[in-house]
């Protein structure tokens, strides 16, 4: 079983003046410890797609497996609780609660998951020290540059423990070498805590650095290529 | 952690907060001050009124309202009246004997409405002690009367004549007596200054023939908030044997004047209730809106909009006692400043307590209740724009949230 599975995925909008087919019988299979890329052009559907896969769109065709569970059967509520619990989110902008630290922004997801005060200090500290922030952990989201903050949000995400960790365009506004700098760390956690990973993206600085890259057109699979492991991480 | 973030939110904008905050402040300041002083003067001019002759209430024989007549007069035994002065909250009962007649000094002769006193407990209730202009006040021997400035003049009777009273007594009899004037009393209200003679009640059952009757006991209260009370407690022990008047029905007109400044004084305050409402509604419909956003990525990691919609209604709970609690607090300071230090009132409204005789002040009053009341209305009313991030959060669809 893999850890996800999408079986003839579809999802139309329907927009006053023509159906939008965002998403086209996309079928695909996503193992644990992968860093995949979804690419194409915008528009290409790369946001549908992930939003289908998180849980914060339905399908309106075909189903979602994740560690074999149909998510499309879920409840509205159990449905956030399974993106509390199995799915860390990364965005393109708005991450962070902007009153809370860095630290604190961190804990506040183990704190919906009501894990113990002392217990969530820690594992705050712990992830942000993993992604280079150890000396930042007081500042504010306004005081943090943009690659910091999505750095924040990537410890965020791996806060809650999940199963994987989605990020829609994680470098859509950082310029190219903090968007590297973000992708390596990223890369680097994968291999560390074995965490899988699937961000969109169309900078193809930073398709390289995937070790599976789907590419999307008109909202269906165009190319789905495993590349070699040996050429990311240099600059 | 989750108040954290409620506090914290609310001091994103500080300034807004402050003005939303300052809003709730005044409109408990203003409607906690507006009403002290309005049920403050209510009570003061009741308690002027009933002061000036009638008391909160009064036991009188039935029909005696309607024909003014002797022959409604009752007994009330020592024993009675001991029964209704002990009821909790009277501070006093005071009989009276109140007979229409004429007057004569010389050639000249008028109505007077003559009114038997226990010269005592008169005087503690109406200082009519205080409204000597000339000679003395009323003692059982040397007996005299006491005769109303206006109608001394008209009489032209000054201290030390004798008028003659003349009239009817008790079932009929004649009732006359040539009294000497012990003394001439000033009232403010006209329709009493031309007309009253006061005498001993002892003097005045003699002359009319009442043999230790009197036409009504007036009974003064220690608050008007405890009339129902004494009310009930004096029903019960007259039962229907005699009728029971309150100064509600003695003095319509007073009635009348309060509820109708009352209605617009309620008025003000709906209007004051609405501009806070609006206000502080606008405030937190901007605090919500413009996170749209931020709400729509705390749902997508896993936020429940339940937890979500406790994090926003503990922002405006915050306001709301902010507001509230400091509106009250120097609300407090406020009415009990003017408590003691009443602000004089001039002009036409002064004429009318003149009139009365009484100190024209605006008196504040310092019922907590009143505070208790305003604040909670104000706090209630402000907790109410809660639902409007309440029903936004409900409703928000978090990925529209975030890319809207
Ligand atoms: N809520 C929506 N309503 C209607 N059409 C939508 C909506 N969201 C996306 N689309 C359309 O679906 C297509 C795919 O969009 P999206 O998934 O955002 O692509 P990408 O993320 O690759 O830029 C686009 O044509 C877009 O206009
Ligand atoms: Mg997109």
């Amino acid at each position: 079983m893999s850890l996800i599975e999408l079986h003839d995925l579809c999802k139309t909008y329907n927009t006053a003046a023509v159906p939008v087919r965002a998403v086209r019988n996309v079928s695909l299979q996503i193992e644990k410890q992968e860093f995949t890329a979804i690419v194409g052009p915008s528009g290409s559907g790369k946001t549908t797609l992930l939003n289908l896969i998180g849980g914060l769109d339905k399908p309106t065709g075909g189903s979602i497996f994740v560690e074999g569970k149909d998510i499309a059967t879920l409840k509205a509520n159990d449905l956030i609780d399974f993106r509390l619990h199995h799915i860390g989110f990364v965005f393109q902008a708005y991450n962070l609660i902007p009153v809370f630290t860095a630290k604190e922004n961190v804990e506040f997801i183990m704190l919906l998951q009501g894990v113990s005060k002392a217990k969530r200090e820690q594992r705050a500290l712990e992830l942000l020290e993993s992604v280079g922030l150890g000396d930042r952990v007081n500042s504010f989201p306004t005081q943090l540059s943009g690659g910091q903050q999505q750095r924040v949000a990537v410890a965020r995400a791996l806060a809650s423990r999940p199963s994987f960790v989605l990020a829609d365009e994680p470098t859509a506004n950082l310029d190219s070498h903090t968007a590297g700098a973000l992708l390596d760390m990223m890369a680097q956690l994968n291999r560390e805590f074995e965490m899988t990973f699937i961000f969109s993206t169309h900078d193809p600085r930073v398709i390289k650095r995937a070790h599976r890259v789907v590419t999307l057109e008109d909202g269906a699979v165009k190319s789905d290529i495993r590349q070699n492991e040996a050429a990311e991480g240099t600059e | 952690m989750y108040l954290t973030l409620s506090w914290r939110n609310l001091w994103r904008n500080k300034k807004r907060t402050l003005i939303a905050a300052a809003s709730v402040f005044l409109a408990v300041l203003v409607a906690v001050v507006m009403r002290s002083m309005q049920i403050g003067s209510y009570a003061y001019m009741i308690s002027s009124s009933v002061k000036f002759y009638t008391g909160y209430m009064q036991v009188q024989g039935n029909g005696y309202w309607e024909n003014r007549s002797l022959n409604n007069s009752i007994t009330l035994s020592e024993k009675q009246r001991a029964e209704i002065a002990q009821i909790p909250h009277v501070t006093s009962v005071v009989p009276r004997l109140e007979a229409f007649s004429l007057v004569s000094f010389g050639r000249v002769t008028k109505v007077a409405q003559v009114t038997g006193v226990d010269p005592a407990t008169e005087n503690n209730m109406t200082e009519l002690k205080k409204r000597l202009v000339q000679g003395r006040y009323l003692t059982e021997s040397p007996g005299g009367v006491l005769i109303a400035q206006g109608l001394a003049d008209l009489l032209h009777v000054s201290v030390g004549d004798s008028v003659v009273l003349y009239g009817q007594g008790y079932h009929g009899v004649i009732a006359a007596a040539m009294l000497p004037v012990a003394g001439i009393v000033k009232f403010p209200i006209a329709r009493m200054n031309n007309t009253m003679v006061f005498l001993t009640l002892t003097n005045a059952q003699d002359i009319y023939s009442t043999d230790g009757r009197i036409t009504s006991l007036a009974v003064m209260l220690d608050d008007v908030r405890n009339q129902t009370d004494v009310f009930n407690a004096l029903r019960s022990l007259v039962c229907d044997r005699y009728t029971l008047m309150t100064w509600e029905e003695m003095m319509p007109d007073l009635v009348q004047g309060i509820a109708l400044d009352n209605a617009s004084g309620l008025i003000m305050l709906i209007i004051l209730y609405l501009v806070i409402a609006f206000g502080v509604f606008g405030t937190v419909m901007m605090m919500t809106t413009e996170r749209a956003k931020e709400f729509g990525v705390l749902i997508s990691v896993g936020m429940k909009r339940k937890r979500l919609i406790w994090v926003t209604t503990l922002e405006t709970i915050f306001l709301a006692f902010l507001g509230a609690v400091s509106g009250a607090v120097v609300s407090l300071a406020v009415i009990t400043y003017f408590h003691y230090h009443p602000i004089p009132i001039t002009g036409s409204a002064a004429s009318m307590f003149e009139l009365l005789g009484v100190r024209p002040i605006f008196y504040f009053s310092t019922d907590p209740g009143l505070l208790i009341n305003q604040a909670l209305v104000v706090l209630l009313i402000t907790l109410a724009t809660a639902l409007y991030p309440l029903f936004f959060i409900k409703r928000l669809q978090p990925v529209q949230a975030m890319h809207g």
